[in-house]
């Protein structure tokens, strides 16, 4: 008995040795995740999805008034609503929980290719179910930009379809079922987080891997992977079929509003690693401030630096990109690839060094460790 | 004493007894919470694809009758518990739960491996002749006491898992940098009162080196009698605050209950007679002086051997990362099967381009395409998920007609909060590699250096 007694005071002495020589662990005082919680969800996350239903309610206003007049001024007015809420939509496309995960918000929202064929059948056939899953790539925002862009060469034979053509109302009626689900959609992710969601999102605050520190953080970083790297430049890119694929860009059919998405999206994913409140300059608790909380020094520089750095880097390599993705990847194909890089390092930096400075896992299925 | 005496050693049969029905009823707890966890659809069901130890590439999944699979393994864990046709359950238990762990390799864990070989070693042992269905059923098994040998072999396979888990903790990043506990800890800040401790460095150190010290010194205090009440109060300590740590499953229980085969018998006739209470069963109608008695004296020599063969290898297994180069936590050659338990923190990544050697056209891979995210991170730290995978690329893509398909990858690692940096050679074509048991080098160089055993 004495033995161990000596044995747990020895090991206690060993360690106060090697405190002095180890390297500097976190500072003493508790950083405190719910904080993080808050600032994501009261300065980021709600006043982000706020705006953008109100741009989305706009847009269905625009819709409403083009489809009970389809005059060319109605349809530029639905244009131009239409492009403002997709820049707004880059601000709350990563945050795919709650509510908006139920209803897979995202992939009713902006699916691209949107599948032209599918969208001609529903039209001709006046019967569809929006809500089908696999009517998702003949909704949202890329639907709409083929309806608004894409029918025809000219404005005036675009308007056509809605006034002269046979099938003239099914388009009207088509179109004014898009611009009203996505309204419809956002309006129940705005009214779920504002109503039940945010206390829920903000008092999950414990450390298991359905925490919410770890569900959004693990979100954020699939929809940087997947949506952003991939579907908006990777994609196009060839990054993963080896040719350009120039029909796979975001707003295809509009044709210069693509540079515009992807920048937008690069802020929108910076301004949340840095906790920047939505549409304003302050600024409270974050993955960055976690991050140079836990103190995670590594090779001479900050990560939250690194990751920072590496941001500007993809934002000043897209500078470089014509504002059509389309034309980029035919024209001089190198430059997109060359953000496409940029992009990736980031993954890396995100998915390796963060995930493992933060202990986040990067998978749902709970399972047990050793 | 010589060999022969001490085989020919007979002890009481309780301790062991206890054991058998305490493992059942956990080995039956595991399955059924694993199934009500719905871990057998995702982990088996929903993948697509499956990663294989080397030489068992044979043992997939089999589609909806996994479920069918888990059942057997469920009840022979019963039939273990009870004592029912032990012989033939704890085969078909050590049958089907290897099977289950060689399904996928993702799934890896240390303390499956630990019931695979325990429940291997428990066929060869008299684990059903006291308290059991068997013995009240046939007389000629029912015996009070049983060879020492055979609860000695689990003490033995217990004292190895501890001791070799403590040496293994013998290393620079445990000792002297606190890693990875210096990552696991802090993020255990919503604990009461512990929580906060969880901040600071000095809990980082001294939680890396109770530990070590705890898994190197427990097999002994437990075996010594004087220390043995306190070492199992140790033992509960250790495992409970584990179990609220980490997401580590059944394992706590586990251990806690093996560490009751190290005392005597009376604590564990106390444990029968609690059971009897409320099962009605009369136990003293197994107490009848007789000494077990192998069915024939060919199985006897066998199970001796075995056994033997058994504890030669487990005690030089985890050695054979020695015959690798380069450093064990980069490269895990050797790594598994070594009670390397809670050892490392590793996070990675893995993109993996094609390149059609014909027309020179190459592309990335959406490892999401083929893999879940499980199987994602796990690929992402372990050279040979990394090639089975490569692989499992170049076979793909030859189906979908590039008649001559390379797969190289660029992958990253961060070992215990260092930087990540590059792990496999992104130069080299991964189909020109075939899997072996040889050192890989096409694992990148480690730019680092971790002292220890």
């Amino acid at each position: 008995m004495k033995k161990i007694v000596t044995l747990i005071l020895l090991s206690t002495v060993v360690f106060y040795a090697c405190k002095n020589d180890g390297p500097s662990g976190p500072d003493v005082s508790d950083f405190d995740r719910q904080a993080i919680l808050e600032n994501w969800a009261d300065e980021i996350i709600i006043p982000a999805f706020t705006s953008f239903e109100k741009q989305t309610s706009r847009l269905d206003s625009a819709g409403v008034a083009f489809t009970t007049e389809p005059t060319m001024e109605n349809l530029k007015e639905l244009r131009s609503e239409w492009e403002d809420a997709y820049i707004s939509f880059q601000h709350v496309s990563m945050f795919e929980m709650g509510r908006a995960m139920e209803l897979r918000y995202r992939d009713n929202l902006n699916i691209y290719p949107t599948d032209t064929a599918e969208i001609q059948q529903n039209i001709e056939e006046d019967s569809y179910n929006l809500e089908l899953p696999s009517l998702n790539n003949s909704q949202g925002f890329p639907a709409l930009d083929y309806l608004l862009f894409g029918l025809a060469e000219s404005d005036s034979d675009i308007l056509a379809h809605y006034t002269s053509n046979t099938n003239a109302e099914n388009y009207r009626n088509y179109l004014g079922d898009l611009t009203s689900r996505i309204d419809e959609l956002t309006s129940q992710v705005l009214n779920d987080w504002t109503e039940n969601y945010r206390d829920e999102f903000v008092q999950n605050s414990a450390n298991s891997s359905n925490s919410s520190v770890d569900m959004m953080v693990n979100d954020y970083i699939y929809y940087y992977e997947k949506n952003l790297r991939a579907g908006k430049v990777g994609i196009p890119a060839g990054v993963f079929s080896g040719t350009p694929l120039s029909t796979h860009v975001e707003a295809y059919y509009h044709g210069n509003l693509s540079k515009t998405l992807l920048k937008e999206a690069i802020d929108a994913s910076q301004n949340f690693f840095q906790g920047n409140h939505f549409n304003s300059t302050g600024k409270g608790e974050s993955l960055e401030s976690y991050l140079d909380f836990l103190n995670t020094m590594k090779q001479g520089a900050d990560l939250s630096e690194l990751i920072n750095n590496q941001f500007l880097l993809a934002k000043s390599e897209a500078e470089n990109l014509d504002e059509n993705f389309s034309m980029q990847v035919e024209l001089d194909n190198s430059k997109m690839l060359e953000t496409y890089d940029k992009l990736q390092k980031n993954v890396v930096l995100l998915k390796v060094d963060m995930l493992q400075a933060l202990n986040i896992n990067v998978d749902y299925v709970d399972a047990d460790g050793d | 004493m010589s060999l022969q005496k001490y085989f020919n050693k007979q002890t009481n049969a309780a301790p062991l007894a206890v054991f058998r029905i305490l493992f059942g009823m956990l080995m039956l707890g595991s399955i059924i919470r694993f199934a009500a966890n719905g871990w057998i659809e995702k982990l088996y069901l929903e993948p697509t694809f499956f990663f294989s130890y080397y030489g068992f590439e044979w043992v997939k999944p089999l589609g909806e009758f996994t479920y069918l699979l888990f059942l057997i393994c469920g009840i022979s864990a019963l039939f273990i518990s009870i004592g029912y046709k032990y012989r033939m359950a704890i085969i078909v238990f050590f049958l089907s739960f290897t099977y289950i762990e060689l399904m996928d390799k993702t799934s890896y864990l240390n303390h499956y491996y630990f019931i695979s070989i325990l429940s291997f070693l428990m066929i060869f042992l008299p684990a059903h002749a006291y308290y059991s269905v068997d013995a009240y059923k046939d007389e000629k098994l029912r015996s009070q006491n049983i060879p020492a040998w055979s609860i000695d072999s689990i003490k033995l396979l217990l004292i190895i898992v501890y001791f070799y888990a403590g040496l293994a903790k013998l290393n620079s990043d445990w000792l002297f940098k606190a890693m990875p506990l210096q990552i696991w800890l802090p993020s255990n800040y919503s604990l009461p009162l512990l929580g906060d401790l969880f901040q600071q460095p000095w809990t980082h150190y001294f939680f890396s080196w109770a530990g070590a010290i705890y898994d190197l010194t427990i097999p002994f205090l437990l075996l010594i009698k004087r220390t043995r009440v306190f070492a199992f109060v140790l033992v509960v300590v250790f495992h409970v605050l584990t179990r609220v740590l980490f997401p580590i499953g059944m394992f706590p229980y586990i251990m806690i209950a093996s560490a009751l085969i190290f005392f005597d018998s009376s604590l564990h006739h106390k444990i029968l007679h609690y059971i009897s209470r409320f099962t009605k069963i009369n136990q003293q109608w197994f107490d009848n002086a007789r000494n077990y008695l192998f069915p024939n004296q060919i199985f006897k020599s066998i199970s001796v051997g075995v056994i033997t063969l058994f504890f030669a290898v487990q005690i030089l297994f985890p050695f054979r990362y020695t015959m690798y180069p380069g450093e064990l936590f980069w490269t895990e050659e050797g790594y598994r099967f070594s009670w390397r338990v809670m050892l490392m923190e590793k996070a990675g990544y893995a993109n993996f381009k094609i390149t059609d050697s014909e027309t020179g056209r190459s592309f990335y891979i959406d490892n999401m395409d083929f893999l879940t995210r499980f199987q994602e991170k796990q690929m992402a730290t372990q050279p040979d998920f990394i090639l089975e995978y490569a692989h499992f690329l170049e076979d793909y893509h030859r189906q979908q007609g590039i008649k001559n398909p390379q797969v190289y990858v660029e992958s990253y690692v961060a070992l215990n909060g260092r930087r990540s940096q590059p792990y496999i050679n992104p130069e080299i074509d991964l189909t020109t590699i075939s899997q072996s048991l040889k050192h890989s080098n096409w694992i990148l160089p480690f730019q680092d250096e971790i002292k220890g055993i």
